[in-house]
């Protein structure tokens, strides 16, 4: 009697447990906003690529942006970092507000690139040592102390879970390492500045498989620090790691909402069509 | 039946490619001829100037030492020593160096990574145009333009020195310089810069840490080729040297580069005198046999 009582209760604990932890989930998907996109548009000459983007960024969450080729996703990340501005004859109106400031408003790129971080399609580390490279960022930032430069170095390593596979070589060239290694440390290196939010552009696209589930289980340890925003054309992917995708069909925002809606009850034929591989 | 007809034809396509096979080695054999041209002329001026420049050393008595060392050249008391000239080429060459170098690669730096397209396309030409005048108009302008610019604002007696070779071999050399270090610099890949840029570093901060250092092994051969064309300089540097047989103390002191020693004297120059000439040549050569060697290490190491 005693312990068929006592199993009972467990269960009604475990559920209760279980359902706390289910709404707090829900909760956190909602999160708090970080990134406030509306109406964005973009032109390369005369030629738009955007098309009235509109989207909330939530903070520490995974927002992950899918779409066939040459759909804008990528475009879209670069304007969070204005890398846009590199490219001749770019124009873009419309509003991206990061922490209530409104991006394009500025002039300080600087400032705006240190708070967003990047990780690049191709793991692009400088030909220098593992070392120099994740000191790059803080040391443009004025760091010099080589204390202080030792220990942003080892926490950022060690952040992007490949401390332990380098730190007996920080001094050897950055190149040297394997392309899932050279990715982990350009994500250490973007980690180094303490950015709030992390944009990454098909990071694994150019990795094996091994390397990518590296990869991917690092991004979902990481979104507990970083609000981060990710480019993939691997559907399994946005579905393994992200809390909200968005996806994009020829500049435009076809449908964004959480990640689960989005594969399992698409509200947009063409959405349904792409996630279930009709066309892409 | 249908199998000979086969083979006629097969045949017939052989005879007719026959004669593209023959035109095939022919003109292997012509660009052979045409390569083998230039290794052998190479050969026989470095053989000529060797044997010539050698035979004072090995038959006439003369020491090499004393050659080098000297500081006397009076070739009519059978003195030949060079070292005033050896020092005169290394003064300028280093000089041109000094001033040409960082103009040059701030060249190259503004067309490959700061510039307008525009702007490029007028200043890139013009550098390039540069690189094609004839040495003696550099001369020419350094002798009317440069050399009493110095008399007048230093107040030399003579304005040919070695200041005034300096500013002419720096301009010369900044085609080349620009040239190759802006091809290197535009070598290096778009993603170093975004890298770097998407850290939160300045365009200016970018170049100087990221983009100048990948471009290395690029920038350092221009400025081993910069300086190839002004210690091989001759015509420029006779109109604005002074020509003097003096080992330079001093900025404003006229020098004799080895080159303008050869092309001053060879004219009017017979037997030893004329041979201590070829020598000089050697010594100018050797300089640029260490200048490729150097060269080739720095391709190598680029390589890696």
């Amino acid at each position: 009697m005693i312990t068929s009582v006592m199993e009972r209760t467990n269960t009604l604990i475990e559920q209760t447990e279980t359902g706390k932890v289910v709404s707090e989930m829900v909760h956190h998907k909602e999160g708090t906003s970080k990134i406030n996109v509306r109406d964005l548009n973009l032109f390369y000459g005369d030629k738009q690529a955007l098309y009235g983007v509109s989207l909330d960024i939530h903070e520490k969450q995974v927002t992950a942006l899918i779409g066939p080729s040459g759909c804008g996703k990528s475009t879209f990340l670069r304007t969070l970092n204005r890398m846009n501005d590199l490219i001749d004859g770019v124009k873009i109106t419309g509003d991206i507000i990061i922490d209530q400031e409104n991006i394009y408003n500025t002039n300080d790129v600087i400032k705006l690139r240190t708070k967003v971080g990047m990780v690049f399609q191709k793991p692009n580390l400088f030909p220098m040592s593992i070392y120099d490279n994740v000191a790059y960022g803080p040391r443009g930032q004025g760091v010099r102390n080589k204390r202080e430069l030792d220990k942003i170095v080892e926490e950022s390593l060690r952040g992007a879970a490949i401390w332990d596979e380098v730190k007996d070589r920080l001094k050897t060239s950055a190149l040297g390492l394997s392309g899932g290694q050279q990715q982990r440390v350009c994500i250490a290196r973007a980690i180094a500045m303490k950015p709030d939010v992390i944009l990454m552009d098909e990071p694994t696209s150019a990795l094996d498989p091994i390397s990518t589930l590296k990869v991917e289980e690092l991004i979902t340890n990481m979104k507990k620090d970083y609000t981060i925003v990710i480019v993939t054309h691997n559907m399994q992917q946005a579905a393994r790691i992200s809390d909200r995708t968005a996806f994009f069909l020829n500049g435009e925002v076809v449908e964004y909402d959480n990640t689960d809606e989005i594969f399992s009850t698409p509200q947009d034929q063409r959405t349904e069509d792409y996630v279930t591989g009709r066309f892409g | 039946m249908s199998i000979p007809t086969t083979n006629d034809q097969s045949v017939k396509m052989d005879k007719a490619n026959k004669r593209k096979y023959l035109l095939e080695k022919v003109s292997s054999k012509v660009f052979l001829i045409c390569a083998l041209l230039s290794v052998l002329t190479l050969l026989l001026i470095i053989g000529f100037v060797f044997y010539k420049g050698a035979h004072p050393f090995v038959a006439g008595g003369y020491s090499f030492t004393d050659f080098l060392l000297g500081t006397d050249w009076v070739p009519s008391e059978d003195k030949f020593g060079i070292l005033p000239m050896i020092v005169a080429s290394i003064y300028a060459t280093i000089g041109a160096l000094i001033i040409g170098v960082p103009i040059g690669l701030f060249t190259a730096i503004f067309l490959a990574e700061i510039a307008s397209k525009r702007a490029a396309k007028i200043i890139s030409p013009a550098i390039q145009l540069l690189a094609g005048i004839p040495s003696v108009l550099y001369g020419v302008f350094g002798l009317a333009i440069i050399v009493p610019f110095l008399q007048n604002t230093l107040g030399l007696v003579k304005g040919q020195s070695l200041i005034a070779v300096i500013l002419v071999l720096a301009i010369m050399m900044l085609p080349t310089i620009v040239t190759v270090a802006e091809t290197a610099i535009r070598a290096v890949p778009k993603t170093y810069r975004e890298g770097s840029l998407a850290l939160g570093v300045s365009q200016i901060g970018t170049i100087f840490r990221v983009v100048v250092p990948a471009a290395k092994s690029g920038i350092l051969t221009a400025i081993v080729l910069g300086l190839g064309r002004a210690i091989g300089e001759t015509m420029a540097v006779i109109l604005v040297a002074g020509n003097s047989l003096i080992l330079p103390t001093s900025l404003t002191d006229s020098i004799r580069p080895l080159t303008t020693n050869i092309a001053l004297e060879m004219g009017y120059a017979a037997g030893t005198h004329q041979e201590m000439l070829f020598a000089t040549g050697i010594v100018l050569f050797s300089f640029i046999l260490i200048l490729n060697f150097v060269l080739a290490k720095i391709s190598a190491k680029g390589g890696n």
